[in-house]
């Protein structure tokens, strides 16, 4: 039953990964994973696939995530259906980036996290969510707030080309290929750059 | 009073048993001032005099009880005083021969008794009581002092408001005033009786030395030893003489007196009896007073010289105020320290050890100059009481030591100081960039830019945020403009070079790309860089090169090669093991290097190897790295990497190529691994800088024929012919230029060089160019025109003009190829012309004046030719005033590469009759004669020349045989040089002419090899050496006739 599935998959799948990076092989392994993983997280049938729980705690354990809130926004970059539930298919297109992605594919997954509340921008709010957490050794909350909203202002000036106080994909992009150190700007996204060798902007 | 008599008087060597005092002038003075002190007391001090002392001074006198008159109650053996004290106790108490006194009152009377034994009494007195200071004045007066300030016993004293004690307060500084007094007193004693030794006067000689000789501005005309050889404890007197101290004799010649015959001893410089003329030997009896040191000395005796010297002093202060400033450790020399210097310090010293405020303001105004006094005074009689300064200072202030070095000396010391300099300096490229620059912080509050204050922000950041905080930070700092100092600076000023450094250190790969490309970026500049490695950024950017992470030691490599730019940078790498993982990184592209890998990862290796380069060449301009370079091996990966495309990788590798090519390992190297063919193609390419680099790399090793031959074979030298037409970029046309010049030592280059048209091309490069260039294009002709066609060309296209205009300058290096040039163009009689018509000779005399031996040695080869080929050359050299003069003078030199040139351009004169009659006024045949003791071939050559053209006139040939030239001459004949056999063959024939010559030759076996000359191929030889037979056997038959008949 489940390997008849399985087969299923993977040949529409192989069909999604053949013009990626990812080899047949990897795809494979990918998929074993995934299905250990599943069996493990006490998968419901009907839903067939790992739920926002069960991926935060992959997230954490295999690539060493820590910020709740990125985790989750990770989670909904991975689900593209929305289905708050990660399917085998998601799966492997979501790791095939997160592991062998181009720059461009990088670029497009850390845009898509950042994001998430679906008009394509980055707000200030959003960036002023994301990096609430980022300073430590202030005194007082509000020391910190004011300190992260010049972060936030900084940010903006950075990489807000068009100055209309948000971040499209378009600033992103040329941000990033600018200096690529910006790809992960509002926190880690992508596994650890020590397993990977990350490439100079082209 | 008991430090000085503790410390200053001679004490007996034996310590132990009684006590006694040496009878010296010092302690007689010493004892003197004792005496008139408690003489004066009792009128002085009534009050104090009749304080009673808590022990008695006890004494053994000879004083008679009969000498006691009032006031004494006088018994056969026994006097008692009248005065008592509260328990009725005489305060004077004999009893024969013991004495015993207890207030300053009936000291001062008992010495007024005493009258014309009160000497010896007060020096019994002083024998005997052990700490009179304690005796007085109580023990605790003793221990109170010692280890609190007067102040305290000020407090003390009063507080207890007796009128007892306050007189013992005051009767303590009473006594402290005398002992500071006495000290004062010695030391002024003691300096005039400063002892010399060999350095301090070999120092004096030295410098005067150098301030000596003709003219009005000189202090003296002359000072010389009378002995040549100096003893290795330093001293030039015979043995002998040194057991009395004496150290060496001098000659001094005043200008306003007769020369002196001086005695520099251990006790003082003096006058001796003079030289007694025949054997050298000298008057040893001293002829008049001494003095303490020569300076003294001689001002006393020529008023000349002391005026003379006072103008110098302006100059000796001058050098002596830089002196200060210069570290410097030289306590030998401060033994010499003006005495007048070393009164102040040491009453300093009292002041320390007494804890005394008396008289404060006095003392304040003379300890100024002791704070800064370091020194080792090593006067024989003081070393106990100076001993704990010096320690204390040595320790405490050994690096700043501006020492009050007498005037005379500082001038002196500055000078060897400069020599030390001279040999710390590791290689010549490294001091340009090694001053330290102003390191100007900026205004706390002063109009600081906008940039500053976002600056600060963003280092909070750095600071207080996490992984994320810290890119954002990072990157926005890189917008900043950080070429620009400013901003440079605002880093560093609100502690962010701290933050980046220690961010290095993390694991955070992110972070450290960021940090690196800042401080990739504001290493540019030079007080960064110091700042990086005050800070200990080296060693960590040292270890990122380890990392696995390529754009890690890229960025890392890079900061290296910017912050290396000096030489403590350079060696912090060195010492980190930084040029080996340097090295290693040169390795990356060559592994990797085969087509078969990814030009993915091939660009980013070669980027890799590049950035070691270019840190290896920032890094390759010490000595000691050099070394470590070739060590690791970098010579072989060098070579691989010369072998790429990539253009900016090879600006960096020959950079570094260049840079090491000056050490001779590297010469060889460059040789063995055929690098010279990569450099040759590589001048084809486009970039200047490239092109520089190689044709400096070719300038380094070209010294070697076998380069030279290499660079034409690859066929380097039209490329660099044709660069010679591209004038616009000056470092690259001096590049190419030496290059051109070292090649053209190859007489098959010169040909070359010809067929390319760039003699031309260098004869249009003589004017208006800088300085670098200048000596190159004129060393290149300088060879160039050692070939006729060369020399037809160079006048052809008007070169010697230009050449001639050369003549004046004031560099060295060019004068020395200038004059070559002009010398090597002389050889045409019609160049020659032209030069003579320029008045190029007159310039070319006056070069001889120069101070560089190179220069004089240089102008005067070059004169050769010129008085060779000149029109009425005899007439020529007679109109240039003093020109003979200071040619003939010219012999006097220690230089061998001028004395030989300076005999050849004597030979040419000589050829001229009247122009030898005149040297041989000048006395050219004395000077030629000192000079025969040589083992130097060359000068043997020019100088058995010089001699036989000199014997040509008057009874020249006679005065070399009175001055012994002839048996030196002989010994040249066993030279290896056929050149010098020649010389010497014909020498030896002219001077054969003369009868004692002859016996002289024969004496020293001349018959024989000049037998064997006789066989020499060379026809000059041959005939020269038969005819010196011929003459020294027709000699013999004729006193063979004379015998007989």
């Amino acid at each position: 039953f489940f390997l008849c599935k399985y087969y299923a998959f993977f040949k529409s799948l192989f069909k999604v990964c053949s013009h990626e990076n990812v080899k047949k092989s990897e795809v494979e392994c990918l998929l074993r994973v995934f299905h250990s993983l599943v069996e493990k997280a006490n998968v419901r049938l009907n839903n067939f696939g790992l739920d926002r729980n069960a991926f935060r705690a992959i997230l954490h354990s295999i690539f060493g995530m820590t910020d709740d809130m990125l985790m989750n926004r990770v989670f909904f970059a991975f689900d593209k259906d929305n289905d708050n539930c990660i399917n085998a298919k998601e799966w492997v297109k979501g790791l095939s980036v997160f592991l062998r992605g181009t720059f461009e594919e990088k670029l497009k997954f850390c845009f898509e996290v950042y994001y998430l509340n679906g008009d394509g921008y980055i707000s200030r709010e959003e960036i002023f969510d994301m990096l609430k957490n980022s300073l430590h050794q202030q005194t007082s909350e509000e020391e910190t707030d004011e300190g992260i909203k010049e972060l936030v202002d900084i940010t903006l000036k950075k990489m807000d080309y068009d100055n209309d106080g948000k971040i499209s994909f378009a600033d992103f992009e040329k941000a990033v290929k600018e200096e690529r150190l910006l790809l992960e700007v509002f926190g880690p996204r992508l596994p650890e750059a020590k397993f990977s060798e990350p490439e100079e902007p082209a | 009073m008991g430090v000085a008599l503790a410390r200053s008087a001679q004490w007996t060597a034996a310590r132990y048993g009684t006590r006694a005092l040496e009878t010296t002038p010092l302690n007689e003075a010493i004892l003197e001032e004792i005496m008139m002190f408690v003489e004066s007391f009792i009128y002085k001090h009534p009050q104090e005099a009749k304080y009673v002392f808590v022990e008695p001074l006890e004494w053994k006198t000879n004083l008679d009880p009969s000498a006691f008159e009032s006031g004494y109650i006088v018994s056969e053996t026994t006097v008692k005083s009248e005065e008592v004290d509260k328990d009725g106790q005489p305060l004077l108490f004999l009893s024969v021969p013991h004495i015993k006194i207890r207030s300053f009152g009936q000291l001062s009377r008992f010495l007024l008794t005493a009258k014309d034994t009160k000497l010896k009494e007060a020096q019994a007195c002083i024998e005997a009581n052990e700490g009179p200071v304690t005796k007085i004045l109580g023990l605790d007066y003793n221990t109170m002092k010692e280890d609190t300030s007067v102040v305290n016993i000020l407090d003390k004293i009063t507080k207890e408001e007796d009128p007892a004690s306050e007189i013992k307060m005051k009767l303590g500084k009473l006594l402290e005033q005398l002992d500071l007094h006495l000290l004062n007193h010695s030391l002024r004693h003691i300096s005039l009786e400063i002892r010399l030794n060999p350095t301090i006067v070999k120092n004096d000689i030295e410098l005067l030395k150098h301030f000596s000789g003709k003219g009005e501005q000189t202090v003296l005309e002359s000072i010389d030893y009378t002995s040549d050889y100096e003893f290795s404890n330093g001293c030039r007197a015979p043995p002998w003489r040194q057991i009395h101290g004496e150290i060496c004799y001098v000659l001094v010649k005043p200008h306003d007196v007769e020369t002196l015959c001086i005695t520099c001893s251990a006790e003082g410089v003096f006058l001796n009896g003079g030289k007694t003329n025949d054997e050298g030997e000298i008057n040893y009896e001293r002829k008049s007073e001494i003095y303490k040191d020569l300076v003294t000395f001689l001002k006393e005796k020529s008023a000349k010289f002391s005026e003379n010297m006072s103008k110098q002093d302006v100059r000796f202060s001058e050098e002596w105020k830089k002196e200060k400033e210069e570290p410097k450790e030289a306590p030998k020399k401060e033994e010499a320290a003006a005495p007048r210097k070393a009164l102040p310090a040491s009453s300093k010293s009292m002041l320390e050890k007494n804890q005394i405020n008396f008289g404060k303001s006095q003392m304040t105004k003379r300890l100024e100059p002791s704070l800064n006094w370091k020194a080792t005074i090593d006067f024989k009689e003081h070393k106990s009481l100076l001993r704990d300064i010096q320690e204390e200072k040595r320790g405490g202030r050994l690096e700043r030591s501006g020492p009050p070095v007498s005037p005379g000396r500082a001038q002196l010391i500055h000078k060897s100081a400069e020599k030390i300099e001279e040999m710390i300096s590791e290689s010549s490229s490294e001091s340009e960039e090694d001053e330290e620059p102003p390191d100007h912080r900026q205004e706390a509050n002063a109009d600081l830019p906008s940039e500053y204050w976002q600056i600060q922000k963003l280092v909070k950041y750095l600071k207080g945020g996490n992984q994320t905080a810290t890119v954002i930070a990072l990157c926005s700092m890189k917008d900043f403009n950080l070429a620009q100092e400013t901003c440079q600076l605002a880093i560093r000023d609100v502690g962010g070079l701290e933050v980046l450094i220690n961010l290095l250190d993390t694991d955070e790969v992110k972070c450290k790309i960021g940090s690196l490309k800042i401080l990739k970026e504001i290493s540019h500049n030079p007080q960064i860089r110091r700042n990086i490695v005050d800070l200990g950024g080296l060693p960590i950017l040292v270890n990122i090169l380890d990392s696995p992470h390529k754009s890690l030691k890229c960025l890392a490599a890079e900061t290296i090669a910017n912050v290396a730019k000096f030489r403590r940078a350079r060696r912090a790498v060195r010492r980190h093991g930084g040029i080996t993982k340097l090295v290693a990184l040169l390795d990356c592209a060559q592994n990797s290097g085969e087509p078969a890998q990814s030009s993915l990862y091939d660009a980013r290796d070669v980027e890799v190897a590049r950035c070691g380069a270019l840190a290896l060449w920032s890094c390759s301009k010490s000595y000691a790295n050099k070394e470590a370079i070739r060590r690791a091996g970098g010579i072989l990966l060098l070579a691989g990497l010369l072998k790429t495309s990539h253009e900016n990788m090879l600006i960096p590798v020959v950079g570094t190529l260049q840079e090491c090519a000056s050490e001779e390992n590297y010469r060889a190297a460059i040789k063995a691994e055929r690098i010279i063919e990569n450099l040759v193609k590589n001048l084809n390419s486009e970039n200047e800088q490239l092109q520089e680099h190689c044709a400096m790399a070719i300038y380094q090793c070209a010294e070697d024929k076998e380069t030279r031959d290499l660079v034409r074979l690859h066929g380097g030298l039209k490329p660099l012919a044709s660069l010679l037409n591209n004038t616009d970029n000056k470092e690259r046309l001096a590049a190419v230029t030496g290059a051109i010049w070292k090649c053209s030592i190859s007489k098959e280059n010169v040909t070359k060089f010809r067929e390319y048209k760039a003699i031309e091309t260098l004869v249009g490069l003589l004017t208006d160019q800088p300085e670098e260039v200048l000596v190159n294009v004129v060393g290149a002709l300088g060879e160039c025109c050692q070939e006729y066609e060369n020399r037809v060309l160079v006048r052809k296209c008007g070169g010697i003009q230009p050449l001639v205009n050369l003549l004046v300058g004031i560099n060295q290096t060019l004068l020395v190829n200038v004059t070559k040039a002009v010398g090597a163009c002389a050889v045409e009689p019609e160049s020659m012309m032209i030069i003579d018509r320029l008045d190029g000779v007159r310039l070319l005399w006056s070069l001889l004046k120069n101070p560089h031996p190179d220069v004089k040695a240089s102008a005067a080869w070059a004169l050769c030719p010129c008085i060779q080929n000149a029109k009425d050359a005899g007439e020529m050299v007679r109109s240039f005033v003093g020109g003979l003069e200071l040619v003939v003078n010219l012999l006097k030199s220690d230089n061998k590469e001028v004395l030989a040139s300076v005999c050849a351009a004597i030979t040419n004169i000589a050829k001229d009759q009247e122009n030898l009659a005149v040297i041989t006024d000048h006395g050219v045949v004395p000077l030629l004669s000192k000079l025969a003791n040589t083992n130097n071939d060359k000068l043997r050559r020019h100088l058995a020349e010089a001699i036989s053209r000199c014997c040509m006139w008057g009874r020249n040939r006679v005065t070399f045989g009175e001055y012994k030239a002839v048996a030196p001459l002989v010994r040249y004949l066993k030279s290896n040089d056929a050149n010098v056999h020649r010389a010497t063959a014909q020498a030896l024939y002219q001077l054969s002419e003369d009868a004692d010559n002859c016996i002289t030759m024969h004496e020293n076996g001349a018959v024989k090899l000049l037998l064997d000359m006789v066989g020499s191929p060379d026809q000059d030889l041959q005939e020269a050496a038969a005819g010196c037979i011929s003459n020294i056997r027709r000699l013999a038959l004729a006193t063979e006739k004379a015998r007989y008949t």
